[in-house]
């Protein structure tokens, strides 16, 4: 049996596997499918303060193993939320890491206020990809400075025992500075990676295809972009835990994210086309692990990063006692000149 | 409670300009309403199609042969109905279903219009059966571009008390849209309700019509949805609920079945102002 518990700053999960904000709702319309106390936890759609309408449809377009989004962040608001959401999974025992996004510093502040000491919230995520109302709609999660006032408010007011993870957008030149800028506010891990902006234009109407216009793009196609990103984050902040995702599809891609240096995995646009994803993406895993004969999930977490070993397994190891093999010499006793 | 079944195809016909597709998907007949739809995984396990298609349920059996059984009515319109027209007997589908809100049924043996257009009509003909067992008078009107879309023809002809057909191009039936005809038959028939699954133009006319006349109208509406079960969000629309406010309603839990008069027709693919939480400042990309 493999030991597939995981921690994350201090929280400790039973397994790696959690689904993605925005593709889970709350989690009880997925309950139908597996039991959502199964999984490691269940991230929340982003909420904010106020009931949202989101954006017109169309919202979303299909790409070649991929989708494009533009959903405007529709929700309850936090009342509704802690009311019936947060409350159905309290009752059914599932471990929620509630997803919180807003429009201003003050907006983070007050939502974690309201998430404060709520025992059904094991994790806060910091969606950090919204337009910062005070800043002509200019992205938090694209300035260090913007990005570290939100981890920052959310830090201070939300219970010392819940980590706080920032949220990474992939639309920036260097996301380890975001990164660093997160954990020197205050966040205790990362969530690597969010949608990258695209467009989809409909060669029929010869319109964009979104009513939003611009969208974002997540599912396998944004895979190798996440797997970059967290492995530059890990690379650059090696102590901080990071929850991966970005098209994970099978457990061999959950692997994946965590050889780069997640500690665990979010499982989203799949669930779309698999409701029962979560679960499956778990038992791949473990497998994975078992024919690599692993025992404990947490060796693998950044072990892509160790240095190459030498490619030919048989070759003898040059350091230690072993007899150095002079390839000179050995070439010299089988070939003589020829001139 | 939808079920995901690794599902067996029996049959795939063409029946005019489209195909008809029975799946062996144990477990889901039993549950099945009419009115309910399928959501179906399109292009095999390595697909780079992420996105279920969601189809209306168009025949039930519950036991055959090889089980209980599903059939679905679609239009060749994308790659991944294109690859759908292309399985064969015995191939693998993995569908989700029963999903969505059924059509109700009048508890009174009522007169009852049904107005189906192009593949529309399929949800409607179980719907018919099940209002016949009601002892419900059943008048249907069907409506098509070309004759080759209109589904249903002989069903509809066997089972209503009347049937009203048109198309565009007048290739069958009277040359024009159902909306030249429905209130003629509404008024002949003394209907007493109606319910009605087409393209949207077609809904919003019914339901004008109907609501003319005072008469309660339900419709299956067809919104582009990525998950199907309610979790992603994309598949909204404006529509008024009880308590009069404007929300964005997934199609897929909460309809696909809506009542007519609280669809805002008008404000399709828009969010009107007085929606609950309509943004008003500048709004997330996400
Ligand atoms: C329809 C949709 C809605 C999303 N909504 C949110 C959201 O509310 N908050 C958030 O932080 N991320 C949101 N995301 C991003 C996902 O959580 C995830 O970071 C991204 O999709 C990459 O993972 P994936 O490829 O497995 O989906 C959304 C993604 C999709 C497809
Ligand atoms: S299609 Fe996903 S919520 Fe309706």
């Amino acid at each position: 049996m493999t030991d597939l518990t995981t921690k994350l700053a201090g929280v400790t999960f039973p397994n790696p596997v959690f689904t993605a904000s925005g593709c889970a709702a709350a989690g009880r319309e997925l309950d139908q499918f597996f039991d959502v106390t199964r999984i490691g936890g269940v991230v929340t759609k982003s909420i904010m303060l106020d009931a949202r309408s989101g954006r017109a449809t169309p919202r979303m377009a299909e790409t070649p193993s991929g989708m494009l989004n533009s959903i405007g962040l529709q929700g309850p608001g936090i009342d509704q939320f802690l009311e019936k959401d947060l409350a159905w999974l309290a009752d059914r025992g599932a471990r929620a890491v509630v997803s919180i996004a807003g429009g201003s510093v003050d907006d983070y502040a007050k939502l974690a206020q309201r998430l404060r000491g709520h025992p059904a919230v094991s994790m806060v995520e910091v969606n950090i990809s919204c337009p910062n109302v005070e800043d002509r709609g200019q992205v938090f999660a694209c300035d260090p400075r913007a990005s570290s006032g939100v981890v920052q408010a959310v830090r201070q007011n939300t219970a010392a025992g819940t980590p706080v993870f920032a949220k990474l957008s992939p639309d920036v030149t260097d996301i380890t500075t975001i990164a660093k800028a997160c954990v020197d506010a205050g966040a205790d891990g990362l969530s690597v990676i969010n949608t990258l902006l695209g467009m989809v234009i409909d060669t029929t109407t010869m319109r964009p295809a979104l009513a939003g216009i611009t969208g974002g793009l997540s599912g396998p196609a944004i895979r190798p972009v996440a797997v970059r990103c967290v492995w530059q984050v890990h690379a650059a902040l090696p102590d901080v835990p990071i929850l991966g995702m970005g098209g994970i599809r099978t457990g061999l891609d959950a692997l994946e994210f965590l050889l780069a240096g997640a500690s665990a995995v979010s499982v989203g646009t799949t669930v779309f086309g698999d409701p029962t994803a979560p679960v499956r993406v778990l038992a791949e895993l473990e497998h994975a692990l078992a024919e690599r004969g692993i025992a404990r999930l947490a060796d693998v977490i950044g072990l892509a990063h160790r240095p190459p070993v030498p490619s030919v397994p048989e070759s003898p190891d040059p350091v230690g006692d072993e007899p150095v093999v002079d390839l000179r010499r050995s070439f010299d006793d089988t070939f003589e000149e020829t001139s | 409670m939808p079920l995901q079944v690794q599902g067996e195809i029996l049959s795939v016909k063409r029946v005019g300009a489209y195909q008809a597709m029975t799946v062996v998907a144990p477990g889901i007949p039993e549950l099945t309403r009419p009115g309910h739809f399928l959501a179906v995984q399109v292009g095999g396990p390595e697909s780079s199609m992420l996105l279920r298609r969601a189809f209306a349920i168009y025949d039930v059996k519950d036991r055959g042969v090889y089980g209980g059984t599903v059939e679905f009515v679609f239009a060749v319109h994308g790659k991944g109905t294109a690859w759908l027209s292309q399985r064969r007997p015995q191939d693998k589908l993995d569908v989700v279903g029963p999903l969505g809100k059924p059509f109700r049924l009048p508890k009174n043996p009522v007169n009852v219009t049904l107005v189906g257009g192009g593949y529309g009509s399929a949800p409607l003909l179980p719907l018919a059966t099940a209002l016949r067992e009601r002892g419900c008078r059943v008048d249907i009107v069907l409506g098509a571009g070309t004759a080759d879309r209109l589904f249903g023809f002989m069903e509809a002809k066997r089972m209503a008390d009347s049937l009203a057909v048109t198309t565009d191009d007048g290739s069958i039936g009277l040359h024009g849209r159902v909306s030249d005809v429905l209130p003629a038959v509404l008024d002949k028939s003394r209907a007493d309700v109606v319910y009605a699954c087409g393209p949207m133009a077609m809904l919003r006319a019914v339901t004008d019509q109907a609501a003319e006349r005072g008469i309660p109208c339900q419709v299956a509406v067809e919104e582009s949805m990525a998950c199907g079960i309610g979790v992603c969000m994309t598949c909204v629309l404006p529509v008024v609920g009880d308590d009069g406010l404007t929300r964005m309603v997934r199609s897929c839990v909460e309809g696909p079945v809506f009542l007519g008069d609280r669809v805002r027709w008008d404000d399709v693919g828009t969010v009107p102002l007085d929606t609950v939480g309509a943004i008003t400042a500048p709004g997330a990309h996400r």
